[in-house]
């Protein structure tokens, strides 16, 4: 990136800098003449989209800042205030709180983008991995950001998310006192708050400058998936993707600014335009609607891991355990893994319905030493936190050589049926833990779960390899032909 | 792949009132009254703003504070600086300490706030049977419903059924979570005189109420609105103008 070779570029100013530092030559590689493949297709707006975001969240978040009073017999009063008093401060408040939910609509399409063409696999581990790490830091962010107005859904929210921290054995108090800065919710964990959640975008940048750089050291994948061939499967970065990326970003802030200005409230909760009071809890919290399908994976844990769950795991491992050892479908032994996974699934539902209590107050299986030694507070807390982690290894899990669903048909349904799931998972949160609810977003969790853990894997192994197109160029010059003739 | 978004957007749509009508369970559907600032277009009514002041000074204001309007804010309404002059100094303001240490009370100012009509929660609670009155600034944002939910509790007060015992300073309500509110029935027909020959009626008085109630939480709603057409008409032609452009630029490579 910094070698000895330089551009030539004619005006002298931008001459005499580049010798120095050559900054226009990095440019004018990266995203002047940067090779991409030529067949994207509108999914992959949304890397660009979520940079844009970042950059609007950060720009409206300091200028909200020069405004806001990080003090809990403030807070409140200094949000409404920028409503009120501040000029334009309505839009800037609005555009960075509608921003938010945007910015994770971004960057889900462009997570699903990743899954779904494989752009997570070889050679491409560490661009994903990074991007893993934006997500996370970027729900830290999230969390914190809502914290601020200092609402009641804000008190109430951090009441339950600090909480989880509580399941943790023997040191659990002491980390959630240590996170709060005291013994409840208070002025402490608000300044703290404000502070990370002034210092975590700027976290976030230095990340996805690791995510760019690693994304042009491999070039970008595309939707066949295969790999670059030569000049002919790529066009330069510029112009035919900065105006492609321009389109797209024009038409998702046209969509953006449809909910800052005439539906500005609406992904929000009228409870936070109530201030704080610890006095008072309110009927349901619920998370903004990005957390909802992590909400329902916590709730969903209305058991915890008894001996027999744990033998199913247990089995369950061992029914895994030559699906990721096999090198291919030929080794595995299916009789007995279905064995292995039948005795799993026994063990895991004779678990379940021992802990299940009936309306009466019995319990609906009666089985000797049914009691959780992991509780299920803590099982919801793992699953959690688990279930962003495992978006990191999964490059690792998936060691099937075709990248892009088009050509497998089998993770197609599987991938497709993950973001269905995620969906019913986000309905799940919305909604109060009871009746119908609940089993639903069992079903829905162990979906999720067993997504990463066993249908990937087993995949990896048994999906068939399809013929791959021999080049970029040949794939869409050919759909060229097909289409004029028809 | 096509259909299956279209399928999850569809989904996610029919999705959407269930996540925001959350709030309401177990109320009955509250009434949709036709507001004049709804819609891409919505603006405040000057008058109804102007009548529904008029019911907030004369009843609401009696236990609910308003503590984050100033008194300059009701230009908005359609008064002029002399009118909000008169109205401001009709309120007395505890101001102060003056030189001598001393707090004192003086005529209202453009530049004060709708003065609380308890000196603090405590009293607030104790004169109200030990339920808090809210400040209604922001009461139609911090509502599930907003407008329509206020104009519903104004208008929702009926007989409790049999099955609902009520404390003493109790009432039933239709539209309150739950029924049970500790706020008497505030309105009654001819209870505020109307200049203007609108309605003295429960209904007129409580859509006059709202109203005001929403310009109060959304001063900016107006300005919020008028701007938001010009910027997603811009961001549409913008959106077209570069669509044109990206055929052109593409046209050799497809």
């Amino acid at each position: 990136m910094a070698g000895g070779h330089r551009a030539d570029f004619k005006n002298p100013v931008v001459k005499w800098v580049d010798e120095r530092l050559p900054i226009f030559t990095m440019v004018k590689a990266e995203y002047g003449v940067f090779p991409t493949p030529k067949n994207f297709n509108y999914f992959w707006n949304f890397g660009a989209i979520a940079m844009v975001m970042l950059t609007i969240m950060i720009v409206t978040g300091i200028t909200l800042a020069m405004h806001y009073a990080a003090h809990n017999a403030h807070a409140f009063d200094s949000v409404e205030r920028i409503m009120r008093d501040v000029n334009y401060g309505w839009l800037i408040r609005y555009v960075h709180a509608n921003g938010a939910s945007f910015f994770f609509v971004a960057v889900y399409i462009h997570i699903f983008r990743g899954m779904y063409y494989g752009s997570y696999k070889r050679p491409r581990e560490l661009l994903w991995m990074f991007g893993v790490l934006i997500f996370l830091l970027m729900m830290g962010t999230a969390f914190m950001g809502y914290v601020l107005p200092w609402g009641q859904m804000s008190f109430w929210g951090a009441q339950v998310i600090t909480n989880f921290f509580s399941a943790i054995p023997l040191v659990g108090e002491g980390i959630v006192e240590w996170l709060r800065g005291g013994f409840s919710i208070a002025n402490p964990t608000l300044n703290r708050f404000f502070a990370l959640h002034y210092l975590l975008p700027f976290v976030i940048v230095g990340v996805v400058v690791l995510h760019v750089w690693a994304l042009h050291v491999t070039g970008s994948n595309n939707p066949l998936g295969i790999d670059v061939k030569g000049p002919q499967d790529t066009v330069p970065f510029n112009p035919y993707y900065t105006i492609k990326d321009t389109f797209g970003l024009i038409v998702f802030l046209a969509i953006y600014a449809i909910f800052v200005f005439f539906l500005p409230n609406t992904l929000g909760h009228p409870d936070n335009y109530i201030p704080a009071n610890p006095l008072v809890t309110p009927a349901h919290i619920v998370p903004e609607w990005y957390f909802l399908p992590f909400y329902a994976i916590l709730r969903a844990f209305t058991f915890g891991v008894n001996i027999y769950i744990a033998l199913g795991l247990l089995c369950a491992a061992f029914a895994m355990w030559p699906i990721f050892a096999a090198k291919d479908k030929n080794e595995i032994n299916f009789k007995m893994v279905s064995i292995a996974f039948a005795v799993a699934g026994l063990f895991c539902l004779l678990g379940y319905f021992s802990q299940y209590e009936l309306a009466s107050g019995d319990m609906a299986l009666a089985l000797p030493a049914s009691a959780a030694f992991v509780s299920a507070k803590l099982c919801g807390v793992l699953a959690m936190f688990g279930a962003v982690a495992i978006l990191f290894v999964l490059p690792f899990l998936d060691s099937h050589p075709v990248r892009s669903a088009v050509f497998r048909p089998w993770f197609k349904i599987a991938v497709l049926l993950l973001v269905a799931d995620f969906f019913v998972l986000m309905l799940c949160g919305a909604k109060p833990a009871e009746g119908f609810w609940v089993p639903l977003s069992q079903v829905a969790m162990l979906y999720y779960m067993a997504f990463f853990i066993v249908v990937i894997p087993l995949l990896s192994k048994i999906e068939p390899v399809a013929d791959l197109p021999d080049s970029i160029h040949q794939a869409v010059t050919g759909n060229h032909k097909s289409s004029v003739s028809s | 792949m096509k259909y299956f978004l279209i399928l999850t957007a569809i989904t996610l749509l029919a999705s959407g009132p269930t996540f925001a009508a959350e709030g309401g369970h177990s109320t009955p559907e509250l009434p949709n009254v036709d507001w004049s600032f709804e819609g891409v277009t919505g603006h405040y009514n000057k008058g109804s703003l102007q009548r529904g002041l008029k019911v907030y000074r004369n009843v609401c204001s009696a236990c609910h504070g308003l503590k984050r309007v100033y008194f300059r804010n009701l230009e908005a309404l359609g008064y002029n600086e002399a009118q909000i002059k008169a109205i401001a100094a009709e309120y007395t303001i505890t101001d102060g300490p003056n030189d001598e240490g001393e707090m004192f009370e003086r005529a209202g100012r453009p530049s004060d706030r709708f003065p609380e009509p308890y000196p603090n929660e405590n009293a607030a609670k104790y004169a109200n049977n030990g339920a808090l009155p809210p400040d209604l600034s922001l009461i139609t944002k911090a509502r599930a419903g907003g407008a329509d939910y206020i104009y519903g509790l104004m208008v929702g007060y009926e007989e409790a059924p049999a099955d609902i015992d009520l404390l003493p300073g109790q009432y039933y309500n239709e539209y309150m979570p739950g029924h049970v509110i500790s706020m008497p029935p505030p309105l009654s027909d001819g209870m505020v005189a109307y200049e203007d020959g609108a309605a003295e009626t429960v209904e007129q008085y409580a859509k006059d109420v709202s109203n005001f109630l929403t310009y109060a939480a959304e001063p900016e709603l107006e300005q919020r609105k008028r701007m938001g057409i010009k910027v997603v008409l811009f961001l549409i032609a913008f959106a077209a103008v570069m669509f044109a452009v990206k055929k052109r630029v593409w046209k050799n490579i497809h």
